[in-house]
């Protein structure tokens, strides 16, 4: 039997497996899809490079071998007649669809619980949430039934639940992945990114996802990513640790936590300097702004006309508002009523406009920064571990605060990656790296210098 | 009490691409239901919309023959709002940074003389799809051909001041356009959608009344007739003391309907595109742009007028469209004489073309040629004539027709004498009362001859030797 059978038999029963305990980190899985796709890439010299890699593809990522629900009764039984650049490229390049993710309905959530397929556990704490909105891709990954996922951001949706879990998230900057084919969630924002087990697994999925794309206008004018990860050690590499995201609040254990990857950072021949990005306290707040605007829009497809759920009515309004109102969950609809809010004649300015402010106020802090001889942040990725299900569900604000360190670098459309730093209690603590706008070269090697000297795993 | 109307229209165009204005679909008309359609014009999850440069072109060109001033950088913005046509939810438009501003076109008004009506902008977006209702029995059903193609929107100021200037202003836009070869404008196939807006006012007021717009009119008499209907209409309420309220009417069926009044008007929730970066065309590109410019009707009317000495009027007509205005010249470079051209291209060429949806059947060149033989008189104006209507279907020369008609004039003083002998032999009376005086007959003789010889004979020998037998014996 050749390699990528093999492997996709394993991986297969790899996921069965977690899925059978009730992890419910997919959507559409399917051994049979697995071992096709594996056939046909058998034969074919190109495809070496992912070598019959399996991959957990987000669901709100168009494939042709599943559905795509984006975890929304309204596209419950969805299937895309295109698949998204992203999949075409790590197709081409021998990798296999292996799964499609569970998510947050339409990337909306930090948690993974508004799922209309159910939430995902954790893969450690059945009790917890793996963050979210890519939390399915997460908690595979986390869970050793995947090597490497696709998942998506809009703020945070990839860093968050890869720092809950335990494993490497990277968000790559605006542009440098096309999004064609990627469900519209917020389009100034989305950006997809990568799961992995190591640094080195997850930047060889970005390097091929990668790259300008004819169909998204919005795609930078850039070759493939080649990021070899060669950099031996930090050694002249400046890392500014912005006070902002060190409040005297910080749980303790995620302070400690970073306290010693900052020295492993120094041990490993980098600088560290305290800075400041003053605007850091208008992220949340500008992004809960701009991303339902966006998303009120992107969302109105959804009418029950030409695709997904109808809910048949006499006349036109009413068919709108039935399809709508009993095809979305509460979170997006509670987006949507926000996002057309914001944009209502009479409250533009005082909201979409004022965001817009902020949002550039926001990117010049990075750029300050930057332009001052710093060559990457460190931060924690998130203020706490994962959290107990439910516990935030009644209280969308809190919920929103679990993005405060990760949705600044969407607004700045800077890359960001964070990897895990140490345990508490069991659970993971995720450390954040952010550089300049296409540094990924940079970003991923240093990543990869920090993960070679520090124990993810150890308890702080 | 006198009043004043005060009109403004927005006509959407439809450029002349082969593709839709964000996708790489075919633009044409018709065609089977939901054929020509992709992701990105069904408006499917994931889709992306890329801006066709072909349509920036093309609305550029429109902004510059129509003196706008063209931005460097505008930007793209979605116009929200839910219908069944419409597949994202949202159109892709532009709203607060249009592709061009400020432009100007002048116009010959039927009321005022020449005068310029100003436009406030010329904005890219594309088209909805279209509902059909008569396709399946007691159900809509949504045809996405036509979802995506790309349109300019052009403003006007509220500069016309009567509905018969209105249409005169789309008289001369429609021909702008035609001569820019930005749009086909073809009325048929919906190329040119016009909105109107209306109010009154006293004579002599400086403020504006309050406007009512009205839409679904599907052609220039109809877009006349609407606004008439809709200047009474306010005008009656107004005298009988009532007041105009902000309405949009819709005049599909020729009455206006009240389509949406001020508490339904819709809140389009702009913003700008965030899947599309700004427009940004370079000063160079624009600049080439202008000087790739066709010479415009009115220049065209003046240098006809001057390079060939013919009447305003006639320059008018010749210069209506740009291939009759090309055909009219290439006639005169191929070696017609310019007044002569004038008389076919005005009567015969422009009768047949109306036959003949438009074509100019006849290559200007075999038109020469047939205008050089009656200038030698080798063929009669009236035998020139039958040749030119036999032209239009066979692809002979002019000489080879005429010849296989029988046509040929005879100057053969021999064979013109037999006529004229023949004609004099058979009305006696007639040359009694021409020999006591009666010269003018003369004409009634020619005519004569040229009937009996079948219109061959080349009348102004006819004279010539017809007046040397009538001369009195010595």
């Amino acid at each position: 039997m050749n390699g990528p059978l093999r492997s996709v038999d394993e991986t297969a029963a790899l996921i069965a497996a977690v899925e059978e305990k009730g992890l419910n980190a997919t959507i559409s899985f399917d051994h049979t899809v697995m071992r096709r796709q594996a056939e046909e890439i058998a034969g074919r010299p190109d495809s070496t490079r992912l070598n019959g890699l399996a991959i957990g593809v987000k669901d709100n990522i168009c494939t042709i071998e599943y559905p795509t629900t984006c975890a929304s009764h309204i596209l419950q039984d969805y299937r895309s007649p295109y698949q998204a650049t992203a999949v075409s490229r790590l197709k081409d390049a021998g990798g296999i669809v292996a799964c499609k993710t569970n998510l947050d309905e339409f990337a909306m959530g930090s948690s993974t619980e508004h799922s209309a397929f159910g939430r995902v556990r954790h893969p450690h704490d059945p009790d917890r949430v793996p963050g979210g909105s890519s939390g399915g891709s997460a908690a595979l990954v986390a869970a050793g039934a995947l090597r490497v996922a696709l998942g998506s951001e809009t703020g945070g949706s990839v860093r968050q639940p890869a720092a809950f879990c335990g494993v490497v998230g990277v968000k790559p900057s605006y542009g440098r992945v096309s999004r064609y084919g990627l469900v519209a969630f917020g389009s100034s924002l989305d950006q997809i990114g990568v799961f992995g087990k190591t640094v080195a697994d997850a930047a060889s999925l970005l390097e091929v996802i990668s790259g300008r794309d004819a169909n998204d206008s919005t795609c930078a004018d850039l070759d493939q990513l080649d990021a070899p990860l060669e950099r031996p050690d930090l050694d002249g590499i400046v890392i500014g640790l912005p006070s902002e995201y060190f409040p005297d609040d910080l749980d303790p254990a995620i302070r400690a936590a970073c306290d010693r990857t900052i020295a492993a950072l120094r041990q490993a021949g980098a600088s560290v300097r305290a800075v400041s990005l003053p605007h850091t306290s208008l992220a949340v707040p500008c992004y809960y702004v701009i991303a339902p605007a966006e998303a009120s829009a992107n969302l109105a497809r959804y009418d029950g006309v030409r695709y997904g759920l109808r809910v048949p009515q006499d006349d036109l309004h009413a068919l709108y508002r039935e399809t709508r109102g009993s095809g979305f969950g509460p979170e997006v609809r509670r987006r949507i009523i926000v996002g057309t809010y914001v944009l209502s004649s009479g409250y533009y300015e005082a909201y979409y406009t004022k965001a817009q402010r902020a949002r550039g106020r926001i990117a010049r802090d990075f750029d300050d920064v930057y332009a001052g001889g710093v060559d990457l942040l460190f931060t924690p990725t998130t203020p706490t571990t994962a959290f107990k299900a439910g516990e935030r569900l009644r209280d969308p604000v809190a919920m929103y605060l679990a993005d405060v360190f990760v949705c600044s670098a969407n607004l700045a459309g800077i890359p960001a990656v964070s990897l895990p730093i140490g345990r508490t209690q069991g659970l993971p603590i995720g450390g954040q790296l952010m550089a300049p706008a296409y540094e990924e070269e940079l970003l991923l090697n240093a990543a990869h210098v920090l993960e070679e000297c520090i124990d993810p795993i150890a308890e702080i | 009490m006198t009043w004043e109307t005060v009109i403004g229209l927005e006509v959407h165009v439809q450029l002349a691409t082969r593709s839709k204005m964000f996708c790489g679909c075919s633009a044409a008309f018709g065609g089977q239901s939901n054929t020509n359609v992709c992701p990105v014009c069904l408006g499917l999850p994931g889709a992306l919309p890329v801006a066709n440069i072909e349509a920036v072109r093309l609305a550029t060109r429109a902004a510059l023959g129509l003196e706008f001033t063209v931005h460097p950088r505008s930007f793209f913005a979605r116009k929200n709002y839910f219908y069944p046509d419409l597949p994202k939810g949202y159109q892709i438009s532009q709203f607060d940074r249009p592709l061009a501003t400020d432009g100007r076109l002048r116009i010959q008004s039927p009321d005022r003389g020449e005068v310029t009506i100003g436009m406030a902008r010329l904005h890219l977006e594309e088209d909805a799809a279209k509902s059909v209702h008569d396709h399946i029995p007691g159900r809509s059903a949504v045809d996405f051909n036509r979802s995506g193609v790309p349109l300019a929107e052009i403003v006007s100021d509220p500069d016309l001041r009567s509905p018969t200037e209105a249409r005169a202003y789309l008289v001369a836009l429609k021909q702008l356009l035609q001569y820019l070869g930005v749009s086909d404008c073809n009325m048929e196939e919906g190329h040119l959608r016009v909105d109107g807006n209306l109010s009154v006012r006293p004579l002599g007021d400086s403020a504006l009344g309050v406007k009512q717009e009205v839409k679904n009119m599907n052609s220039f008499a109809a877009v006349e007739r609407a606004l008439e209907q809709l200047c009474d209409r306010q005008i009656r309420l107004l005298e009988g003391n009532g007041s105009v309220e902000l309405t949009t009417f819709s005049a599909a069926t020729g009455e206006l309907r009240v389509m949406r009044t001020k508490e339904e008007s819709h809140d389009y929730r702009y913003f700008p595109e965030p899947d599309l970066p700004p427009l940004i065309l370079t000063d160079a590109w624009i600049d080439a742009e202008g000087k790739a410019l066709p010479e415009l009707p009115a220049a065209k009317r003046a240098r006809l007028q001057e390079e060939y000495g013919i009447r305003p009027y006639d320059a008018e007509v010749l210069s209506a469209t740009r291939d009759v205005a090309d055909y009219f010249e290439a006639v005169i470079t191929a070696g017609g004489d310019p007044q002569s051209a004038t008389n076919w291209v005005m009567g015969a060429v422009l009768r047949d073309a109306k036959e003949s949806n438009g074509a100019l059947r006849v290559h200007p060149h075999r038109l020469a040629v047939l205008m050089e033989m009656v200038a030698t008189g080798v063929l009669s104006n009236q035998a020139a004539k039958r040749v030119f209507t036999e032209l239009t279907s066979t692809t002979e020369q002019p000489g080879g027709v005429a010849e296989r008609m029988g046509l040929l004039q005879v100057s053969d003083a021999g064979k013109i004498s037999a006529w004229i002998d023949s004609v004099l032999e058979s009305r006696p009376a007639e040359v009694a009362r021409f020999r006591k005086g009666e010269t003018k007959l003369i004409g009634f003789f020619i005519g004569k001859v040229m009937q009996e010889s079948e219109g061959k004979a080349d009348p102004k020998r006819v004279k010539e030797i017809l007046s040397d037998k009538l001369a009195p014996r010595k």
